[in-house]
C-alpha cells in the first residue's frame, strides 16, 4: 500500500466521459513522489508532442502530494499542469486552499482530463461517484459568483475551483480560482480548462487517507505546529503576510515601478502590508492546516465601486501599486477583484496593463485604437484595460490577451524591449537590474519569469540565504549589501539551489512559506514524509527528485517550444540596456555579456550544453535513463 | 472543562477539525470532525466555529439514556445506543456525526482541538458559570 497517498489516479475523457480509476503505482511514488513530479512526468509521457495548448489533446492535470491533506504545517497545496498558453512550453502552477485534501478524501491523489467537453459543464466528483453537469447557468459568470452559486447548489462543504470570462475565452494569462482568493494564476493554466469546456470543478470527499504510523503521524504532526509557532516569524511576519515585505523590497530598489522603467516608489506606505490591516481587512484566511495564514480576506472600497476581496499579496500589490502606479491599497484591491472575477492572474494583467499604457506614452499605441486615454496610476485606466483584455474586447483587446509577448511582436517599433517577460510569462514583483541572482532566475524559471521557483533577491542583497522574516526585520544597510560583491558562479549555484528547494514543496504538496518565510527547517518534512508514508527519504533525496523534475520540465520545454534554448533564456532588453533612471539602484543594468557570463555558469553547474539543453550525462546521472531513452 | 471560542481568531484552515478526526477515530479525514467550521464567504467574510459545549440536548432526547454526564462530559454508550438518531437530529450546533456502524459519535472533550489550533481561536478551560464565550 501506498500510505500517505490517497491510492488512485482518476481519468476523465471529457468528450466520451469515460472514467478510468487506476491504482497509483508505487514505483511513481518512488520516483516522482507527487504534486509537481507526477505533473512532469504525466506531460512527459503522455502529451502528444506539438499538440495546440487548446487542442482537446491537450492534458489538464490536478496533483498532489504525499503530504497533502495530513496534520501538518500548511498541507493544502494542489498543484496543476497542461502545457502553457501563454509558453507554449512546460506549465505548472499552484494554489493553496482546501481543494487538494479533498480530492485525497475522495480517494484520488491525481486527476487528468483530456478531451473537450460537448458543452460546458461542470465536474462534480463526490467519493467515487464522478459526474458531468451543465454549466449553462454558469457559463459568462464570474469566477467568485459562479463559486458562489455553486456552494449554494451543491452544498457548503464542496471545494470548487472555478474559471471566469477570461479563462472561457481562453484569454493567455487565465486563473483557476478557488476558496474565494486562492488562485493559480499562472501560465494560463484557466485558459486550458476553459478549451475543455469546464468552467467549475467541484469535489468533496469523505474518506480517510491511509497513514503508516498514525499515532507517530500525529504527535510528528503536531510538535511541527508548536516549531512553527515558536519561530520569530509566526507573530511577527503572520500579521501582514507576503504584503509584509513591501517597504523591504521597494527600499532595495527592486519595486517594478512603471512597466519597471525603474524599480522604486514614494507611495509604498500606501500600499503596504500595515495599510491592509488599516484599511481592507476583515479576518485572516488560511489554506488548510496553515498556521500562518497569508490570506487577508477584507472589503475594499473605490470610486469605482466596492469589492470583497482576497489579497492583495505581494505580488498583486508589487504589480498594481508599482508597476501600474496605483496609489492606494484600496485601489489596488480593487484591481485584485476584477482580475479574480475575470480570472485572470494578476501578475500578468497588471503586466499587460502596464506595456499598453508606456506603448501609449510613448506613441505606439493611439488613443483610438486603445479606445480610452490610459496613465498610469489611474483606477479607471486599469479597470478599462482589464476589462478590454480579460473579455478580448476590440481588436486590441483580442491581442493584450495574448500577453505582452504577443502583443509587442505585433505592435513592433521597439516595444520588445519593454515587454517584461521571459519565454512569454509576464515578469514577477521584483526588478533585478541589481540583482544579478535574481535576474538569473527569472531567466531560467521553467515556466517562464516567475519568482516562486527560485527566490533570491536576500542572496543578492545580503550575500547569503536567509529567510524573509529575519531579512525584512533586518533592515537594509548599504554597507552590507556593497560587500554583497557575487561571482557568476555563486548566483549559479544560489538560483540552482533555491530552484531545487522551492519546487520540492510542489512535489511533496504543502507549502513552502514556512520554510522561506520563518525558517521552519526542511528536515521537519523529511521527517513527517518518512511517518507518513513509511519510507525512510532525507531532506537530501527530496531534492534529489526535484532535480531530476527540473531536468525533466526543461526536456518537455525543449520538445515543444520550437528553436529552444539559451535565446529563449535571456531578459527583455530594457535590463540590459537601460541603465535604471531613479533610485537606489540609479545607472545599475546587466549588460548582455555579464547576462551570458550568469547563464555560462549556470547551465556547466547543470550539466546542460552551451545551448541550455541538459546532456545525456546529466539526463542519466539525474535518473531519467530509462524514461527519456525511451523517448528520444 | 469546557471548550471556548474566539471566532475572530478563527482563519479556517481545519486543523481542529483533521486533529479532533485523528484523536477519537484515528482517521486522518475532516469528516469525522466532531466541530464544525463555517466558512461565510463572500460577504461578510468570516468564520464561525461551532462546538460542542456539553449542553446535553442530546442525552434529553435520547430514549434509551445511552448518553451520560461522566466528569461533565456527555459520554456515548455504544453498547446500549439503538442508533436512532435522534440525538443527531437535536443537536443545536450540529457537531455530532454517524459513524460507519451506524453508532453517533460526539465531542469527548478530548482538547485537541484546542491544542492544535495555531491561532488560540478554540481554548479550553475549567467550566465557568458564564459558559461558552460568544
Amino acid at each position: 500500500m501506498n500510505y500517505g497517498y490517497a491510492g488512485t489516479i482518476l481519468r476523465i475523457d471529457l468528450g466520451s466521459e469515460q472514467i478510468i480509476k487506476e491504482p497509483l503505482a508505487e514505483k511513481m511514488c518512488e520516483e516522482f513522489i507527487g504534486g509537481r513530479g507526477f505533473v512532469a512526468k504525466t506531460l512527459y509521457e503522455e502529451l502528444l508532442p506539438d499538440t495546440d495548448p487548446f487542442d482537446e489533446k491537450n492534458l489538464f492535470i490536478i496533483a498532489t502530494g504525499p503530504l497533502s491533506g495530513h496534520l501538518l504545517p500548511a498541507s493544502g497545496k494542489t498543484h496543476f499542469g497542461c502545457k502553457s498558453p501563454a509558453t507554449g512550453g512546460y506549465a505548472d502552477s499552484n494554489m493553496g486552499g482546501h481543494f487538494g485534501p479533498a480530492l485525497k478524501y475522495a480517494g484520488y491523489d491525481m486527476a487528468i482530463l483530456t478531451g473537450r467537453a460537448k458543452k460546458p459543464s461542470i465536474l462534480v466528483i463526490e467519493d467515487e461517484k464522478i459526474e458531468l453537469r451543465k454549466a449553462d447557468q454558469y457559463w459568462g459568470k464570474g469566477s467568485l459568483i459562479c463559486e458562489e452559486l455553486l456552494k449554494k447548489e451543491l452544498g457548503q462543504d464542496f471545494q470548487i475551483l472555478t474559471i471566469g470570462p477570461s479563462g472561457e475565452k481562453q484569454v493567455k494569462f487565465a486563473c483557476i480560482s478557488h476558496d474565494f482568493g486562492r488562485q493559480a494564476g499562472r501560465t494560463g493554466i484557466g485558459a486550458v480548462l476553459g478549451s475543455k469546456n469546464i468552467k467549475a470543478i467541484a469535489v468533496k470527499g469523505t474518506g480517510a487517507i491511509p497513514v503508516f504510523d498514525v499515532e507517530k503521524a500525529f504527535e510528528k504532526g503536531k510538535q511541527a505546529f508548536k516549531k512553527v509557532s515558536e519561530k520569530p516569524g509566526f507573530k511577527g511576519w503572520t500579521p501582514e503576510g507576503t504584503a509584509g515585505i513591501t517597504d523591504w523590497v521597494n527600499e532595495v530598489g527592486a519595486f517594478p515601478t512603471k512597466n519597471f522603467q525603474t524599480s522604486h516608489i514614494d507611495h509604498n506606505k500606501n500600499i503596504n502590508g500595515k495599510k491592509i490591516i488599516e484599511r481592507i481587512k476583515i479576518t485572516d484566511k488560511g489554506c488548510y492546516c496553515c498556521p500562518t495564514p497569508c490570506g487577508k480576506y477584507g472589503h475594499t472600497k473605490t470610486k469605482l465601486g466596492s469589492a470583497y476581496v482576497e489579497g492583495p499579496e505581494y505580488e498583486t500589490i508589487a504589480l498594481f501599486g508599482g508597476s501600474c502606479f496605483l496609489q492606494t491599497i484600496e485601489e489596488v484591491a480593487y484591481a485584485n477583484y476584477l482580475c479574480d472575477e475575470l480570472g485572470i492572474d494578476t501578475i500578468s494583467g497588471a503586466s499587460v496593463a502596464a506595456f499598453t499604457i508606456e506603448c501609449y506614452e510613448k506613441g505606439l499605441l493611439t488613443k483610438e485604437e486603445i479606445g480610452h486615454d490610459v496613465r498610469f496610476g489611474d483606477l479607471e485606466s486599469i479597470v478599462y484595460l482589464l476589462n478590454l483584455m480579460g473579455l478580448r474586447k476590440t481588436r486590441l483587446g483580442d491581442l493584450l490577451a495574448n500577453g505582452v509577448k504577443a502583443a509587442s511582436e505585433s505592435i513592433g517599433q521597439g516595444s520588445e524591449k519593454f515587454a517584461i517577460h521571459v519565454k512569454g510569462l509576464e515578469w514577477t514583483g521584483y526588478e533585478c537590474r541589481n540583482a544579478p541572482s535574481m535576474m538569473l532566475a527569472y531567466m531560467t524559471a521553467d515556466i517562464g519569469a516567475h519568482h516562486n521557483r527560485a527566490w533570491v533577491l536576500g542572496h543578492d542583497v545580503v550575500g547569503a540565504a536567509t529567510n524573509v522574516h529575519d531579512l525584512i526585520t533586518a533592515g537594509t544597510d548599504s554597507d552590507t549589501r556593497a560587500k554583497a560583491e557575487i561571482s557568476a558562479e555563486t548566483s549559479a549555484e544560489f538560483v540552482i539551489d533555491s530552484q531545487h528547494t522551492r519546487p520540492a514543496f510542489d512535489i511533496i504538496g504543502t507549502c513552502r512559506l514556512q520554510l522561506m518565510e520563518l525558517g521552519f527547517e526542511v528536515e521537519n518534512y523529511a521527517e513527517l514524509y518518512s511517518v507518513i508514508t513509511g519510507k525512510e527519504k532525507t531532506w537530501e533525496d527530496i531534492l534529489k527528485v526535484s532535480e531530476k523534475v527540473w531536468t525533466l520540465t526543461r526536456l518537455i520545454s525543449a520538445r515543444e517550444i520550437p528553436n529552444f534554448g539559451r535565446r529563449l533564456d535571456y531578459p527583455p532588453a530594457r535590463f540590459s540596456e537601460e541603465p535604471t533612471p531613479t533610485g537606489p539602484n540609479k545607472g545599475y543594468c546587466i549588460p548582455m555579456k555579464d547576462l551570458d557570463s550568469l547563464l555560462d555558469a549556470y547551465y556547466e553547474k547543470r550539466g546542460w550544453d552551451k545551448n541550455g539543453i541538459p546532456t545525456q550525462e546529466t539526463i542519466d546521472r539525474v535518473g531519467l535513463k530509462d524514461m527519456v531513452k525511451e523517448k528520444t | 472543562m469546557e471548550l471556548f471560542v474566539d471566532h475572530s481568531k478563527c482563519s479556517g484552515c481545519g486543523a481542529c477539525k483533521l486533529a479532533c478526526s485523528i484523536a477519537n477515530f484515528k482517521q486522518v479525514t475532516p469528516s469525522k470532525g466532531l466541530l464544525r467550521i463555517e466558512a461565510r464567504f463572500p460577504s461578510p467574510g468570516d468564520f464561525r466555529v461551532h462546538l460542542c459545549d456539553q449542553c446535553g440536548e442530546c442525552a434529553a432526547v435520547c430514549p434509551v439514556e445511552a448518553i451520560t454526564l461522566q466528569n461533565g462530559v456527555w459520554l456515548i454508550d455504544e453498547d446500549e445506543c439503538i442508533a436512532c438518531h435522534e440525538c443527531v437530529e437535536a443537536c443545536p450546533k450540529d457537531v455530532m456525526i454517524i459513524q460507519p456502524n451506524n453508532i453517533p459519535a460526539k465531542c469527548t472533550l478530548c482538547g485537541e482541538c484546542a491544542e492544535i489550533c495555531p491561532r488560540q481561536a478554540i481554548g479550553i478551560r475549567q467550566k465557568t458559570a458564564a459558559g461558552e464565550d460568544k
